[in-house]
């Protein structure tokens, strides 16, 4: 159990720099997530707190203390691989038991033959079956103790390379896309026993992954990354609902966030499409801003809906139904470059495909960012009425 | 041929298209059976049947003679002194070329620039032939002339008669025989140890073997067990095969002490003609090198992979 810190942490390789400046700080039982798409750093960085890799510069500690100088089996870290790195040779319990014959006996007490010299050697490999048998139980692969790797299924090996980092009883578990190697049905299932055991052994998880479904269902911290550095760092509806850009709001949610052009108007409010949002921001006038809206906040209306504030005219092209949801692809009349894609319960089509409908939407539910992709922070326009179910929404929201 | 496949996937075929497939098979195993029979299993027995007679190379009849071949080869002390001196050369050979060979691909592996360096340097030996190099060998071990005596005397040793005392000229050979395989066992390790995945030594450094002893023994060691196995067949075999350097440096002597398996047959098939008799002998050759395929396949075969 332990509160791990990062500061200033960079990492270039020769002229590559791949992290730049990053600081973090773990709190004591956290389950943190690095997610972010490939080439963003995640697993360079995991690898420096592993001590697989040596930062350029910057500093790591666990409990206060660095550990910039310790070799990696002294950092009290324990890793899961992606590919789970399982000894081959060995068997599932040979596997468990290595970090602590390593961590207990002497170099002689380990060779055959020679070992016969120890006399302590029986006790304490007693102690270190003890303690592989329950941690085999806690994960419900004691029958597979004296398989070898080959004879293991995917999710039997992650379960071992689960044992042999549980056994060590580390400050930190580093994991690495640990779940990236299973199966989709098995994926979600360990997703869930990963969380379990966390909250079970409440130790401090680091976890990488570039799913971002793994990221929001299982994390405490999300720290999103993006060229070499934390874009975002904040709780999973944090990360959701308050994106700080443009990068953030496009790699968490599925499916993905939609984004469409704006302009910044005269008044302070933003233009989309025509139409006009009853948002103010403080960009001056003329600056091209990206409106973006999550599929989920869309509805779809068969035309002519008047309640609804802000509408776009479109037309629905593609439609894709996943039982209890469908996804709907939309075409903007406006700008038929674009698609919309929108997010509805239920398995009734709205329209035909190729029909005509009205997509509405709450202003307050979209996120505006400026041309470098920051999130500007809107307020409720004071230029004009505001209707009362937008109100409704507003005063559910602090700021 | 593409046709009958796919209809073998899609319904049972009939018994005429069974067979026509079978013929097909039959077809192209065909040359590699005949190719196999003419060169191997033919000149196997013909040597079979000989050893059986008083066959004399270049005579025109011949009789049998049941196993007296054999009964004189068990009872030639040139034969049995030939074997002993093989098997010494083997032991000798086995781990030197096995042991240096993977010490020089651990120690190249993780060099960067100058991996091809030594990689070539250490498989020039292969690529040259013995025969040329026996000169230069003379040269190196003369007694008045060669360097190595030179520096041993300059030690305050006395000079050694490496290739004509024959306490020094089996050992001496063997010596060459390790410089002559150890490049090629490295080349083999190199790409064992090409194989081994990277995170695996990751692994282990977190699991706590700090040392590079531990990671030898945890993971280089056991993940290059199928390698090592295939080096030990093929330098097992190579050396019990020993015979250019003998003729070509000491032509079995002194006084017998280099006089070894293939060099006794080779005199008793072409310098003596008594073809029946090695041909006895050779089928006891094959016999040796039977005897090792079989351990390593049936018993080290099992514990190496997994």
């Amino acid at each position: 159990m332990a509160q791990v810190e990062l500061q200033g942490i960079t990492k270039s390789f020769g002229a590559t720099r791949v992290l730049t400046d990053v600081n973090l700080s773990i709190k004591d039982g956290e389950f943190l997530t690095l997610v972010g798409p490939s080439g963003c750093g995640k697993t360079t960085l995991i690898r420096i707190i592993a001590g697989l890799e040596q930062q350029t510069s910057g500093s790591i500690r666990i409990d206060g203390a660095p550990i910039d100088h310790l070799r990696p089996h002294e950092r009290r870290i324990a890793m899961v691989f992606q590919s789970y790195a399982l000894y081959p040779h060995m068997t599932a319990y040979g596997n468990m038991a290595l970090p602590l014959t390593m961590a207990r006996l002497h170099l002689y007490e380990r060779i055959p033959l020679l070992r016969l010299l120890s006399p302590r050697r029986r006790t304490v490999m007693q102690q270190i079956d003890a303690e592989v048998q329950a941690v085999a139980s806690q994960l419900k692969i004691g029958p597979l103790l004296q398989r070898r790797p080959a004879q293991l299924s995917g999710g039997q090996r992650q379960r071992v390379a689960l044992g042999r980092a549980m056994v060590r009883d580390p400050a930190a578990f580093l994991m690495d896309e640990p779940l990236s190697n299973l199966d989709a049905e098995l994926r979600v299932h360990m997703r869930t026993e990963l969380a379990e055991l966390h909250q079970r052994i409440g130790a401090t998880f680091i976890y990488v992954t570039h799913d971002q479904v793994e990221a929001m269902s299982m994390s405490d911290r999300i720290a999103m990354m993006d060229g070499g550095q934390v874009a975002q760092l904040g709780t999973p509806s944090e990360l959701y609902e308050r994106p700080a850009s443009i990068r953030v709001a496009q790699f968490i949610g599925s499916p993905a966030i939609n984004i469409l052009p704006g302009l910044v108007e005269s008044d302070g409010t933003v233009e989309l499409l025509g139409q006009k949002l009853p948002v103010s921001t403080r960009l001056p006038a003329g600056s091209a801003v990206a409106v973006g809206i999550r599929p989920e906040a869309i509805r779809v209306t068969g035309g002519g809906d008047p309640a609804a504030r802000v509408s776009l005219q479109a037309h629905l092209r593609r439609r894709e139904l996943l039982g209890p949801e469908q996804i709907l692809h939309f075409h903007l009349d406006r700008l038929p470059t674009a698609t919309v894609i929108v997010r509805l319960a239920g398995a009734q089509a709205p329209v035909a495909v190729d029909g005509a409908a009205e997509l509405s939407f709450d202003p307050q539910t979209c996120h505006v960012f400026d041309a470098d992709g920051n999130r500007v922070e809107v307020s409720r326009s004071e230029s004009r009425a505001v209707p009362p179910e937008v109100a409704l929404v507003q005063a559910g929201r602090a700021g | 041929m593409a046709s009958t496949v796919a209809t073998s996937a899609s319904r049972p075929m009939p018994r005429r298209q069974v067979l026509i497939e079978k013929l097909i098979g039959c077809g192209f195993v065909f040359p590699v059976c005949v190719l196999l029979l003419l060169l191997n299993i033919v000149p196997l027995g013909v040597l079979a049947l000989l050893s059986f007679t008083d066959y004399q190379m270049g005579a025109v009849d011949l009789s049998f003679v049941g196993l007296d071949n054999f009964a004189k080869a068990l009872g030639d002390p040139v034969f049995r002194r030939a074997v002993t001196n093989t098997l010494i050369y083997v032991a000798i050979v086995l781990p030197g070329s096995v042991v240096l060979g993977l010490f020089a691909a651990v120690l190249i592996h993780g060099r960067l620039g100058s991996r091809p360096f030594y990689e070539i340097v250490y498989f020039l030996p292969i690529t040259t032939t013995i025969v040329a190099m026996a000169a230069v060998w003379q040269i190196v071990l003369h007694p008045g002339l060669g360097p190595v005596n030179a520096l041993l005397q300059r030690m305050g040793f006395q000079p050694v008669m490496f290739l004509s005392d024959p306490a020094f000229a089996l050992p001496t050979l063997a010596v060459i025989g390790i410089w002559q395989l150890v490049g090629f066992n490295m080349i083999l390790f190199l790409a064992g140890l090409s194989a081994i995945p990277r995170d695996l030594y990751e692994a282990a450094d977190i699991d706590g073997c700090g040392s590079p002893i531990d990671r030898f023994l945890t993971v280089t060691w056991p993940l290059l067990g199928p390698t090592t196995m295939f080096v030990i067949v093929t330098s097992s075999i190579t050396s019990f095969k020993v015979f250019d350097t003998v003729v070509a440096m000491t032509k079995g002597g002194p006084m017998g002490s280099t006089e070894v398996l293939l060099y006794a047959i080779y005199l008793e098939g072409f310098q003596y003609f008594n073809s029946s008799y090695a041909s006895v002998l050779t089928l006891i050759f094959l016999v040796f090198i039977l005897i090792f395929a079989v351990i390593q396949t049936f018993v080290l075969d099992k514990r190496v992979h997994y």
